[in-house]
């Protein structure tokens, strides 16, 4: 496999009043052809602003340094005018807020069609029946009619479609998702995961998730990588993610959630304590303060990323876990 | 659940007059719609719903904070709907909400210890200076929070701590029911089971009854002994969080258990969606007969004739269902 996204030692700072805030702390990750990727984590993490990074979309005080190379192409530092034909054709980005995204005054199909015309050269006409097509694959029904209304005139799920009908126009490579589904409600959420996954299944578009629900993840994607304080903390396929997760904080993550497929447990296993202060970060883990394992060596030293198996990594001082769930130094 | 229920809510309906012009008649929104539940000591409610299916409005008409259009709410067996500010008094101590957003419904100005003794302020004032601070810290103590934070304010603690100040406030007073409207939705992952677990704790600990309102399906199922699945300001099924996983049956719950993702891939991808058509109806212009309807995958005539009333039959027992073909 080839990969379509790499990213190495990707760091981004925002200076604020009160002094600079390391949003991510260099991390490394490759993304390729045609898989599914879930980004986990709480807000604060960094998983938002790394991909913010990637597309060239940080805030103003924001600055990223590393290197983010689209298919050999270095990212960062390349001229606006440039990344823009990368950039809103060959890799796309969905938000959580389809109304924020989408502009309020113009007509869905000049929205749509837009892109076609400035980065595919189509003519208007090809591009409206191309952006016609596109509507009939996000199931928005009686799109002929719909296509010339306003965004106010689309119910939130519907706006969700025609945004996603805008990342896919142009039939990208690289789709990144942002939450896509959070703002909605969980029947209309489940319509809008079945059609991300219908789109995956009809092409070769890579697709990266970012959302903090671990259920969204599980259906979707084959790869899952979970961020704490900056940096991943564990790397691994979906089913290794979930059935045997090997960093402290992943393992209290799967464990926290109520589950609907599982009898009543009297009480859920709570991750103690809060995130980390980003500008105070501790030396040692990030994770040591909330980490019921932790010992002499987490507060002294960082534990960085290390492969363990096969696509598999974690940064954790500990060796893993034995098959009753104890904690082997 | 035995005895009488504390709180007895009979045909519940919260209409908002809305529009309205020169030309045009105001047209009412249903928020709530004919809406009834008991809830008794010491249990959990848990209120379940998409937006638009009236959740909230519930929990502020039975407090009071907004006036009932219609309906019986019956507090230890006296009908207080439509009670003024001054009549509630009385009962404001022992009914307490929590809300959702923790920072938002917190005083930015007072102190957590000032937010936390409002309530005894108010009910219980000329409380020795000394005796009102032991009494705030030792509820801080209760719901975790470290008491020499008393002085602090909102701003300088985190989201789930501030949701339990907001949780230290309405239990100070020991109150009989407390309304938590989506206490943890805007809390992050790791924070949610914290928060759960401590309104557990304090219900084990106070036998505080406890009505849990929240979009999440899975969260209210974990917390609550009995849930009500809501739709467009209506009932559509109310159960045992048991029997509503384990044999729901109205195609609304049904739907709404499928919806749900789960956190196991293996589950996931074995899973048979139950997808509903479109977006929720505006509950301006709710459909005829059944307000499912248009969103059923099983509806018939019949259902756009006749409203279909609650019904205990066929089911297991406390479940009743509102719907003319149930499973």
């Amino acid at each position: 496999m080839s990969s379509i996204l790499s990213v190495k030692d990707l760091s981004v700072r925002f200076a604020t009043p009160e002094g600079a805030v390391a949003a991510v702390n260099g991390v490394n990750f490759e993304i390729e052809k045609g898989e599914c990727v879930g980004i986990v984590g709480e807000s604060g993490s960094g998983k938002s602003q790394t991909f913010m990074a990637v597309m060239g979309l940080l805030a103003s005080n924001g600055k990223a340094t590393g290197s983010v190379k689209f298919k050999g192409d270095e990212l960062l530092g390349m001229k606006t005018d440039k990344l823009n034909k990368i950039r809103g054709s060959k890799m796309t980005m969905i938000f959580q807020d389809p109304m924020t995204s989408l502009t309020p005054h113009l007509r869905i199909s000049r929205q749509l069609t837009e892109v076609l015309v400035l980065h595919k050269g189509m003519s208007e006409r090809d591009a409206r029946a191309r952006a016609l097509q596109m509507l009939d694959r996000v199931k928005i029904p009686d799109a002929k009619r719909r296509l010339d209304q306003f965004p106010h005139e689309f119910s939130g799920g519907m706006r969700q479609r025609v945004m996603i009908a805008m990342a896919l126009v142009c039939e990208p490579e690289l789709l990144i998702a942002d939450e896509p589904s959070t703002a909605l409600d969980v029947t209309v959420q489940a319509q809008i995961l079945e059609l991300l996954q219908e789109l995956r299944a009809q092409g070769n578009m890579s697709v990266i998730m970012i959302t903090h629900d671990l259920g969204v993840v599980a259906g979707l994607c084959n790869r899952v990588m979970v961020m704490y304080a900056g940096e991943f903390c564990e790397k691994g396929s979906v089913d290794e993610i979930f059935h045997e997760p090997q960093h402290p904080y992943s393992r209290g993550l799967v464990a926290s959630i109520p589950r609907l497929d599982r009898p009543e447990e009297d009480r859920l296993t709570a991750i103690p304590g809060q995130p980390p202060n980003l500008q105070q970060l501790p030396t040692g883990c990030t994770f040591q303060e909330r980490c019921g394992h932790v010992f002499d060596r987490c507060i002294i030293e960082r534990p960085k990323l290390v492969a363990f198996a096969p696509g598999r990594a974690k940064s954790c001082h500990l060796k893993g876990f034995d098959a009753n769930g104890e904690a082997v130094r | 659940m035995s005895g009488e229920p504390i709180l007895s809510v009979k045909d519940l309906k919260v209409h908002f007059p809305v529009g309205g012009g020169l030309f045009k008649p105001k047209r009412a929104l249903k928020a709530v719609d004919g809406v009834s539940f008991d809830v008794f000591a010491g249990e959990t409610l848990g209120i379940v719903g998409e937006s638009g299916s009236g959740k909230s409005t519930i929990g502020r008409a039975v407090l009071q904070l907004i006036k009932p259009t219609a309906g019986r709410v019956a507090w230890l067996g006296k009908n207080i709907a439509g009670h003024s500010r001054a009549q509630m008094k009385g009962h404001r101590r022992e009914m307490q909400i929590v809300f959702q957003d923790p920072l938002a419904s917190l005083n930015p100005r007072m102190t957590a210890g000032d937010i936390i003794a409002e309530p005894l302020d108010t009910f219980e004032p000329g409380l020795a200076k000394e005796v009102r601070k032991r009494r705030v810290q030792e509820i801080m103590r209760q719901v975790g929070l470290l008491p020499e934070m008393i002085n602090r304010y909102p701003h300088e603690f985190s989201g789930g701590q501030n949701q339990r100040i907001g949780i230290a406030r309405a239990m100070i007073l020991r109150p009989k029911l407390i309304v938590a409207d989506e206490p943890v939705s805007s809390l992050d992952v790791s924070i949610r089971a914290q928060i759960i677990n401590l309104l557990a704790d304090l219900q084990r600990e106070t036998g505080v009854a406890l009505i849990f309102i929240s979009h999440d399906l899975a969260v209210v199922r974990h917390v609550s002994h009995r849930v009500l699945v809501l739709y467009l300001g209506k009932v559509m099924e109310l159960a045992d969080g048991q029997t509503l996983l384990t044999k729901p049956r109205h195609p609304y719950t049904q739907a709404l258990l499928s919806a749900a993702p789960v956190p196991d891939p293996a589950v996931e991808r074995a899973k048979k969606r139950i997808l509903l058509e479109g977006d929720l109806p505006s509950p301006m212009n709710p459909p005829s007969g059944c307000v499912f309807r248009t969103r059923c995958p099983i509806a018939q005539a019949k259902c756009a004739r006749e409203v279909p009333g609650l019904d205990s039959r066929g089911g297991a027992p406390g479940q009743i269902v509102a719907c003319h073909f149930p499973s």
